[in-house]
């Protein structure tokens, strides 16, 4: 009875989302406010049986109806409830359900935080998420319908993929989501501008939070995502360009662009075909990113059950709706104005450059990604590309856009001068030369790749502090209050600041755990020493332990320090009967300096083991540099002129902005 | 306290020692490290062709081990690694590889982006020329 | 007209796009065509199976026509292209080979055993050498070999009925000739 709620009500869900897409937009075209005030409504009471329907499905994983073929495939009753319940969304059906109810749930943000807006942009805006969410319904229903029932019921279920027993899983998905769906509101508001023919800087206003937003929802989600391989794989990588990587990739640097060309947008009502060109692309390479996960038309670790079908469902869907924007685009762009001037050499400038640099990132991303699919469809052949082309192409391009990046917020708006940022960054340079020399020849050896990546991540971080401390001094300049001048500095800055810091942080990170790492195959007998620098490991035998659903063995190392036990470790091997698969759980000793990683191998003769041993200098950097891009994010959604009580309120946080910034 | 703090060292120290006389030193797996390395930075490079989205390195599959079996071999008997790569190459094309070869057919693929870089910085100049130059520029497009 | 021009490029940019992923669709981004196509077969020596002491030489097949069917009595996909192996030696008198792809003697002459042995010899790859020349990465998978010793079909996975049809009987036609 349940799973049958749980269909009907996304049917009716998807009734409701023709109601909010089609009948306000034809409302606003003939003038009838009937039809314009529906979509509020029906934007609640599709969300409402969205939930309904997400209710349902994870109440049958929770009671273990394995007469549910989605829950059969996915779940099983010795799991966790934990996992039981994020199962939900580990298999095709049941994830194509979380991208609706996530869509859903931005919709209703979006009712509820657009109140001020004039009401047909309003109305636009609100119908096109309805058109958004339309299609993906309709997948659901028509292909993936997660409520589908097995009859006779399985006596128990074939669990979920151990890969994804994982506290991981129950994160990961949903944020990551959040952030890839986010993006439609972004697209939303340049669909109702272009509709509306009002890109102006109050729609770039408008866009702005949200996809800041979004953005730090996916800067999360991909940091989770990467943090889970690191330790769930067994091999300590953190980053394959894997192709379902770089569907989360791609929107992730062409949201970076769009919130930097936003800025240019929002302040000079300038470059609005390009930004409204952006917030376009942010989202379609949300979609073909779904798209190229869901049709199997590349192969991925991230193997949903693909089928041809379900490919051309997506692709028809995203010819109608990532074609029909660009068609709209093309429509509205050439009648859209310039906007205000400004020099070759300026804050605007510095924010333009970063766009070319993160869109032709962006471009490596994708060609490597299409390129295999391309070489195929017209017989050339099949190829491989991987991390030794990312490694070179994509850090090739990004490498001179880190360097802009200290050079950026430096730059006056309007008008900037080269020579005067030169002065004020010299010492932000002699640091980040003298870090690049004297950091990797005190961790053992200097290679161009480690100097150019501790250059760049110091000077990234250091134009960042002097950027703060100019800040301050100005203030100071005109008030001796340094408490209240550090307070005046609008959150929207810090959020900035904080950010770039992060993205020095990351890179040093990368750098050094490259550059740096070390790793050791050994064959250990129990009580063996392994040392690795002042390091040793002592394996003290393996345990055969029962798991929830699971056998493990698991393996005990004590990690001493100069005869000092610091950490005792415990990789372990889980044999998962059920599916009968092996799967590696590293342990890891994390640290702030390095990381120390164990995984076990094989068992040998004599009780001897086959053991992975790796130390990975600041690898923990890398996930800290996002969460501090992420609070950034935060910091800036969090500035007062996005607090929007009225209108009025916001003019004046507006104009204070701009008078304090001129 | 200092001597007593040396005490403790030294007793600590000689239980380390008592200990590893106990305890083995562990053993590499391989036997070669100079030729470990090498297979390390090389199958690093090379697709695993069961799991497909793996390295050659990373792999566990059996047809991994074969391949890595292989390739130590064939670097022990004193192949270059363009040798060897070329070996695999030759019996699962460039697929294997994880870096494409740069010829004609990936031009586009190693180039393109640079291409985005250049042209995208061309065409910012001169859309930035023509910001700083016209004053009148509001109603120059609309 | 001509000022919307420009602004269509990510549109054309995008349906360009829109067409290979179409195409994509209807590829198998897991299948590795092998190079060894058109090129002659490696040659290898191998014990064959149940015939202690003897050893094949593929060298000794030049002039025929014959198929080299990669198999193992672990591999699951195996049972699948068995009846059509059996079927292929019974009605269409193609002459099969079969490499015993990383498997023990014993399990493998208890799958023939059981369910019909449709080669004339099997050979067997242990330590899966010959697998490697040959750039088997998974099995089943089937080698046609003209007369010349030259590679000229590669089956990866299973032979279907269809595949026999289609591919490999018409195929085999052409090279007796």
């Amino acid at each position: 009875m349940i799973p049958e709620i749980g269909h009907f009500a996304l049917i009716l869900a998807f009734c409701f989302a023709i109601v909010q897409g089609i009948f306000p937009l034809y409302g606003v075209w003939k003038n009838q406010s009937g039809l314009m005030n529906l979509a509020v409504p029906a934007a609640r009471a599709q969300f409402f049986f969205i939930a309904v329907a997400f209710i349902c499905l994870d109440y049958s994983f929770y009671a273990n109806d394995f007469s549910v073929l989605y829950v059969a495939s996915n779940s099983n009753s010795h799991m966790p409830l934990a996992y039981r319940l994020a199962a939900l969304w580990g298999g095709h059906e049941g994830s194509m359900l979380l991208w609706v109810s996530i869509l859903a749930v931005w919709t209703i943000a979006v009712t509820l935080f657009v109140k001020d807006l004039p009401e047909t942009f309003r109305v636009r805006l609100i119908a096109v998420m309805g058109l958004v969410s339309i299609g993906f319904l309709a997948f659901v229903i028509f292909t993936s319908n997660p409520f589908e029932r097995l009859i006779p019921a399985a006596l128990d279920g074939r669990d979920l993929n151990p890969l994804l027993q994982d506290p991981g899983m129950v994160f990961h998905p949903p944020v990551l989501y959040m952030g890839y769906v986010g993006f439609s509101v972004a697209f939303a508001f340049a669909i109702a501008a272009l509709l509306d023919g009002r890109l102006d800087i109050a729609w770039a206003r408008w866009t702005r939070p949200w996809t800041t937003a979004a953005w730090v929802f996916l800067t999360l989600g991909i940091a989770f995502g990467s943090k889970w391989a690191y330790y769930e794989l067994g091999w300590g990588g953190w980053w394959f360009w894997d192709a379902v990587e770089n569907a989360s990739f791609m929107p992730w640097l062409v949201g970076t662009a769009l919130i930097h060309s936003l800025a240019v947008t929002e302040k000079r009502d300038a470059f609005k075909v390009w930004t409204v060109l952006l917030s376009i692309s942010a989202f379609s390479l949300s979609l073909l990113g779904t798209f190229l996960v869901r049709s199997g038309v590349l192969t991925s670790v991230h193997a949903f059950a693909t089928d041809p079908g379900r490919g051309l469902f997506i692709l028809i869907y995203l010819v109608v709706v990532i074609g029909g924007a660009l068609l709209l685009f093309a429509f509205r762009a050439p009648s859209v104005g310039l906007g205000e001037k400004f020099d070759v050499v300026s804050r605007e400038s510095m924010l333009l450059s970063n766009n070319v640099v993160l869109v032709a990132a962006a471009g490596s991303v994708l060609l490597g990604t299409m390129y295999p699919l391309l070489m195929d469809a017209l017989g050339a052949g099949k190829i491989s590309v991987g991390p030794p082309y990312f490694d070179a192409v994509f850090v090739a391009i990004m490498a001179p856009g880190l360097f802009l990046m200290g050079l950026g917020p430096l730059a006056k708006w309007k008008k900037a001068s080269l020579p005067e940022i030169g002065t004020r960054l010299k010492l932000a340079g002699v640091i980040s030369v003298v870090s690049a020399l004297l950091i990797p020849f005190a961790m053992g050896k200097i290679t161009l790749m480690t100097a150019v990546g501790v250059f760049l991540g110091v000077w990234v971080v250091s134009t960042t502090l002097i950027l703060l401390r100019n800040r301050i001094k100005t203030r100071q300049a005109a008030s001796a209050n340094l408490l209240e001048n550090i307070k005046g500095i609008p959150l929207a800055f810090y959020g900035m600041l904080l950010a770039h810091f992060g993205i020095g942080v990351f890179i040093l990170g990368v750098t050094l755990v490259k550059g740096f790492e070390s790793e050791q195959d050994l064959r250990m007998e129990v009580n063996d020493v392994a040392k690795v620098g002042n390091l040793a490991f002592q394996f003290k035998g393996v345990q055969e332990l029962p798991g929830p659903n699971y056998l493990s063995s698991k393996g005990t190392f004590s990690v001493s320090s100069n005869g000092k036990e610091i950490s005792v470790l415990h990789p372990e091997k889980r044999f998962y009967p059920v599916q009968g698969s092996v799967m590696t759980e590293a342990d890891i000793d994390a640290g702030v300096i390095k990381d120390k990683y164990v995984s076990l191998g094989e068992p040998l003769e004599n009780g001897a083991w086959s053991v992975r041993i790796y130390i990975k200098p600041f690898v923990q950097w890398i996930w800290m540099g996002a969460i501090l891009m992420a609070l950034g994010g935060i910091l800036a959604l969090a500035d007062r002129r996005y607090r929007i009580v009225n209108k009025k309120a916001a003019k004046e946080a507006q104009d204070a902005q701009e008078a304090f910034e001129a | 306290m200092k001597r007593f703090f040396m005490l403790v060292l030294l007793v600590f120290t000689f239980l380390q020692m008592s200990n590893a006389v106990v305890a083995g030193e562990a053993k590499p797996l391989a036997e070669d490290p100079v030729i470990e390395a090498r297979l390390k930075a090389m199958s690093q490079e090379l697709r695993c062709l069961v799991c497909q989205n793996t390295t050659l390195a990373d792999s566990s599959a059996p047809l991994a081990e074969d391949l890595r079996k292989e390739i130590r071999e064939q670097l022990r008997a004193g192949k270059t690694d363009k040798e060897v790569i070329d070996y695999l190459v030759a019996r699962y094309g460039d697929f294997v590889r994880y870096r494409p070869p740069v010829n004609n057919e990936t031009a586009l693929l190693w180039f393109g982006p640079f291409l985005i870089l250049i042209i995208g910085g061309f065409v910012l100049y001169r859309v930035l020329k023509k910001h700083a130059g016209n004053d009148e520029i509001q109603g120059e497009d609309a | 007209m001509s000022r919307m021009a420009k602004f269509l490029i990510p549109l054309a940019l995008f349906l360009i796009a829109v067409g290979f992923l179409f195409k994509g669709l209807f590829l198998d981004p897991h299948e590795v065509p092998s190079p060894l196509v058109g090129k002659p077969a490696p040659v290898f020596q191998a014990p064959i199976l149940s015939e202690a002491g003897k050893t094949f030489n593929s060298a000794d097949m030049k002039g025929k026509v014959w198929l080299l069917n990669v198999w193992a009595s672990w591999c699951g996909a195996c049972k699948d292209e068995h009846p059509v192996l059996m079927e292929m030696a019974k009605t269409n008198k193609i002459a099969t080979y079969g490499l015993d792809y990383k498997d023990t003697d014993a399990d493998a002459q208890a799958v023939l055993l059981a369910q019909g042995n449709p080669y004339k010899a099997t050979f067997t790859d242990v330590e899966g050498k010959i697998g490697i020349d040959y750039g088997v990465y998974g099995v089943p998978e089937t080698y046609v070999i003209d007369k010349a010793g030259v590679i000229r079909y590669k089956q990866i996975g299973p032979i279907t009925d269809e595949i026999l049809l289609t591919k490999i009987v018409p195929l085999l036609k052409e090279l007796e000739k």
